[in-house]
């Protein structure tokens, strides 16, 4: 039952980027187009699903028993990178088509501090595996969504007669600002 | 000395990290509820940045260049705890309570890795040193401005100092949706009296990044993403139309 909260907790309530601004930079970059934020979402589920499962099995297998627990930042930055670049090259070797799909995003994925933000999580709340990767799977589900519904709007108001100072950057900044609005509603859901 | 000035004046007004590049927005959006958390954050970030880009700078003939990356991230997260450290220890419960992991994720922050990659990597360590006390200055005032701001108006009070009578407050503006919405009337502003900005410069420039995808995470510039794209799928296109005269030459063959 945990675990099912913490993974809606994770999507919806919690939102990591409309209410924890993590993910933000890709959250706005990447969003123009329906298709590439989609491929951006399965992406950041894809690695966030890995790259919990390890930064977990590192902290509890290496760093805690031996007590330096202090040098997680380092390490869990140095495995995502490194993850990050497993995953290209295996892709590229044996999956090509899916890596012709994803394979563009991975690089940004290095730099985007949900990957972090969720291992570092994970740690500070002292989630057992299966809670942490709820909440990991949970948070990346919620990025997905959220990049998914701004590129829907962003293509909609490509259409739209917007003010001219409030063209570009601005007008989206708004219109996230209004889904930030909008999941605060979920806070209610989970007490 | 000059050189030095002229490093403090480019990254605090000329090329403000926040305002002009857009770099480091998730740190910017999330602790400016108050100007005494944004100034918590931009003075750790601060010196992360200066002492980065020093031992960057100080190091950058002894670092082989493909390994580049791997070496610099290790020292900014080197760096990143021993700051966190420092902020556990000294730094005021409650920023530090807000702060929270926000401070790890230092590591992350594109205008760290920005700065050393474009920047420390080609020049002296002073100079360097200067470079990043100047963005990391810009940067806090950026923050500042936004911290004080959403206080103001969802708090009614300025470093905890209240002068707002609690029914005029608008609390959303301490919540998460106010960061986007000051974030969106401050661009808008700066497109209204044409300020420099990563937001209003010409569209007709193609990459503004120089092509550097590894830092950007796509925000420099959406054309940019597009432009790759289109670079990407012409390219599988020439490669399909290669293969396909192959195969034909050893059909004709």
């Amino acid at each position: 039952m945990k675990i099912i909260l913490l993974f809606v907790s994770g999507a919806l309530v919690n939102n990591v980027v409309l209410s924890r601004f993590l993910g933000l930079c890709s959250f706005l970059g990447v969003s123009k187009k329906k298709e590439t934020a989609k491929g951006m979402g399965a992406a950041v589920i894809f690695t966030i699903f890995l790259s919990t499962m390890l930064c977990s099995v590192v902290y509890m297998c290496i760093l805690k028993p031996l007590g330096i627990g202090y040098l997680q930042t380092i390490v869990f930055i140095v495995l995502v990178a490194a993850l990050v670049q497993l995953i290209e090259m295996y892709m590229k070797k044996s999956i090509p088509s899916l890596h012709k799909a994803l394979g563009i995003y991975l690089p940004l994925i290095t730099t985007n501090c949900a990957v972090l933000g969720v291992a570092l999580d994970n740690v500070q709340k002292s989630y057992n595996f299966a809670e942490g990767l709820a909440w990991g799977v949970g948070t990346a589900v919620g990025y997905a969504i959220s990049i998914t519904l701004l590129a829907g709007i962003r293509e909609r108001i490509e259409n739209n007669d917007v003010p001219r100072d409030f063209q570009g950057m601005p007008i989206v900044l708004v219109t996230a600002g209004l889904m930030a609005i909008a999941f605060c509603g979920f806070s209610g859901m989970i007490t | 000395m000059n050189k030095c000035m002229e490093r403090l004046y480019n990254g605090i007004i000329k090329e403000n990290p926040t305002f002009v590049i857009m770099l480091g927005l998730c740190p910017t959006f999330a602790v400016t509820t108050s100007a005494v958390n944004a100034i918590g954050m931009g003075l750790s970030s601060t010196v992360v940045l200066m002492f980065s880009n020093l031992l960057i700078s100080a190091l950058r003939n002894a670092i082989p260049d493909r390994v580049r990356l791997p070496a610099e991230i290790v020292i900014v997260a080197s760096l990143v705890t021993v700051v966190q450290l420092l902020m556990e220890g000294f730094a005021p419960a409650s920023v530090n309570r807000a702060l929270g992991i926000y401070i790890p994720l230092i590591v992350v922050n594109c205008i760290i890795l920005g700065r050393a990659e474009a920047y420390a990597l080609y020049n002296p360590p002073l100079v360097s040193f200067f470079d990043g006390l100047g963005m990391g200055l810009g940067f806090t005032a950026a923050l500042f401005i936004l911290g004080s701001i959403r206080e103001i108006l969802g708090a009614g009070s300025i470093f905890g100092f209240q002068f707002i009578p609690n029914s005029f407050h608008i609390s959303i503006f301490v919540m998460a949706p106010g960061a986007f919405f000051v974030m969106a009337v401050l661009c808008a502003l700066q497109n209204r009296f044409k300020m420099p900005s990563a937001t209003n410069t010409d569209e007709t420039k193609a990459l503004t990044c120089n092509g550097d995808c590894l830092h950007c995470a796509g925000h420099n510039s959406i054309e940019n993403h597009e432009a790759l794209t289109g670079c990407i799928q012409h390219a599988v296109e020439v490669m399909q139309k290669a293969e396909s005269m192959d195969q034909k030459k050893e059909e004709k063959r």
